[in-house]
């Protein structure tokens, strides 16, 4: 017969030994995926990469056009992006104290954070591609800045309001007007976490396959064309590694380490940059 | 006289400037508002040859045939709701201990840094883990666990048939452990950051009595952050629900409506992913965006009812300090 306390002592181990194994099941994921993405991705990972074309099946060739598919369409999203998610964001922080605007903004905007990707490319697709009437480089920006805007405005938001309001007290018993304050004060008080939710934002698109898939599309050659398909990494590794060619799957690999390498690099530098601005206040 | 008129040209040109300023954000805050009805609208307009050539009846039929043109979505949702609920299942308990670990057990070196790795696993875009999951986890998961499942579980009264079928590897329910592995990094994460809510005085009363920190865990942290803890699983049923790429690779995309979880089948995401590019004709194509508008409604409650959970539990937190 065990006491109540040794009882509650062997919960207690057993309990805490569970969430140590827990954490050691998310952590063994972690390890498996980038190892896999090291055995298979580094061989594949050669010069020709990024010197060459994505090539027809059974000869030689890169992901130049997909690499710079990806970065034209993550830099024309963000920069369609993040000036809209930043003025929203400003206005749930700065205006929005009174009015049913900014509480329902708020709560759709945390909707749309973490709505379906591929919704938005269908919307995409219906409001342009369709009138359009081809895939094009512009409509994959253009997906991509709708994830883009909930971002910034969810980290806007956040940050300005750690701006102490004495800031923006003190501004304003100098005269300046609300704008100066904001652009000149507040916002730049706030810039290293807007920076970062930006660098978060941008290394979330430029992973995003769904949205891309009837947008962007592909496109097997060279085109630096925004107005026609034009290739991108995720779509050319959704397509290549389905394929059954055993070359198209290398490059497959070889795509997923750069894209994983990139993304992850910018979460992490983003992570430094936001803590080190962090101790310097 | 003349510098008075200057000082107030000056001061109606910053009132000005301020007005514009403030409508600029205002604008940009109601396009939020407009994007999301500009959503719902497109769809609703995208499916309604699809409205009305089937009615209801697109809910509950099972026949998805381009070349008929039979269209039902039965077998898509289900889809999306079994792999939702597998993904679900395994990772709550999963991110449950990783908060945990990161709350209270962890020492505090470590803290930061496997804070961070679990946000690198949040990180990692979905293809990776579809590509993972097709070439690495589905080969693997065939050899060694389908057998045993087949034979263990598989024999089982009752539950038997939900786990026999062939072992190929790819199918509902290598879906679903895919879609668990993503979502446990969100879920982890949310429920790390309501468990730091928790009032240190609480949980030190709670020890000064002789708690375990089992017990402190248990009916101090977790009665406090229930609201909390939920919302933060709805979020990754959000996720989990309209998650594509990692679902897309592995599921099979089958329409067929089997009892085995070992088989392929087909979830929302991954039907408009494959076939919608392909799709010709038009009742083809609308179909594909009902789909999609059903999608968007299945998680636009889900996520709501997550908000509305988080946004109580903040009420909260706000009347305590």
């Amino acid at each position: 017969m065990l006491t109540l306390y040794t009882r509650r002592r062997i919960a207690n181990v057993v309990g805490l030994l569970v969430s140590i194994l827990a954490m050691g099941f998310g952590l063994f994921w972690l390890c498996w995926i980038l190892w896999t993405l090291l055995s298979h991705g580094l061989p594949a990972l050669t010069p020709m990469v990024f010197t060459h074309m994505t090539p027809p099946p059974g000869s030689d060739g890169g992901l130049l056009n997909a690499i710079m598919g990806t970065m034209i369409m993550s830099v024309l999203g963000t920069l369609i992006g993040t000036p809209i998610g930043i003025l929203a964001g400003t206005y749930l922080a700065e205006f929005g104290q009174r009015g049913w605007l900014a509480p329902v903004t708020r709560f759709i905007n945390d909707i749309l954070l973490s709505a379906p990707s591929i919704v938005i490319g269908l919307f995409v697709y219906e409001i342009y591609v369709v009138h359009v009437k081809h895939f094009s480089g512009w409509a994959g920006a253009l997906a991509l800045a709708i994830i883009v805007i909930p971002i910034v405005i969810r980290t806007t938001e956040n940050m300005l309001r750690l701006v102490p309001n004495t800031l923006r007290e003190a501004a304003a018993a100098l005269g300046a007007p609300q704008w100066k304050i904001i652009n000149f004060v507040t916002l730049r008080a706030a810039r290293a976490g807007i920076i970062t939710g930006v660098m978060l934002a941008i290394a979330r698109i430029s992973g995003e396959t769904a949205p891309l898939l009837f947008t962007a599309l592909n496109n097997q050659f060279w085109s630096s064309d925004i107005n026609q398909p034009l290739a991108n990494l995720p779509v050319v590794i959704f397509q290549f590694a389905m394929s059954p060619y055993e070359d198209w799957q290398k490059l497959a690999w070889a795509g997923a380490l750069l894209i994983t390498l990139s993304v992850l690099t910018l979460n992490i530098l983003a992570r430094v940059l936001f803590r080190q601005s962090a101790t310097t206040h | 006289m003349n510098s008075t008129f200057l000082h107030q040209a000056r001061l109606k040109r910053q009132i000005w400037l301020d007005m514009l300023f403030r409508g600029m954000t205002r604008l940009s805050a109601f396009g939020v508002l407009a994007l999301l009805i500009a959503i719902i609208f497109s769809l609703v307009v995208g499916s309604l040859p699809a409205i009305k050539a089937f009615g209801l009846g697109f809910l509950t039929s099972s026949e998805w045939n381009p070349v008929t043109d039979e269209y039902g979505a039965l077998v898509p949702i289900v889809g999306t709701l079994v792999t939702s609920a597998i993904a679900l299942l395994i990772a709550i308990p999963v991110s449950f201990g990783i908060a945990i670990f990161l709350t209270e057990l962890s020492p505090r070196i470590l803290r930061r840094p496997l804070g961070i790795a679990v946000e690198l696993l949040a990180g990692i875009p979905s293809i990776i883990y579809g590509m993972w999951g097709l070439f690495i986890f589905a080969p693997f998961f065939a050899d060694h666990f389908e057998p045993w499942i087949n034979d263990h579980i598989g024999t089982l009264p009752l539950i038997g048939p939900f786990f026999s079928g062939p072992p190929m590897g790819i199918g509902i329910l290598t879906a679903g452990i895919i879609l668990a592995i993503m979502v446990i990094p969100f879920i982890a994460s949310v429920m790390r950051d309501v468990f730091d809510v928790v009032p240190p005085m609480l949980k030190e009363s709670a020890y000064g009595v002789g708690a375990t920190t089992w017990e402190v865990v248990w009916k101090i942290v977790l009665p406090y952050t229930r609201i909390g803890v939920v919302g933060g699983i709805m979020l990754g049923l959000g996720r989990a629900l309209g998650e594509t790429m990692a679902v897309t690779f592995v599921i099979g995309n089958a329409h067929e409506l089997t009892k085995s979880l070992l088989m392929p089948g087909n979830s929302i995401s991954s039907a408009l992913a494959n076939e919608f590019t392909e799709a010709d004709g038009e009742l083809y194509t609308a179909s594909l965006i009902e789909l999609g508008l059903i999608l968007f409604f299945i998680t636009f409650v889900v996520l709501s009812l997550a908000r509305f959970m988080l946004y109580k539990l903040g009420k909260r937190e706000g009347q305590s300090t």
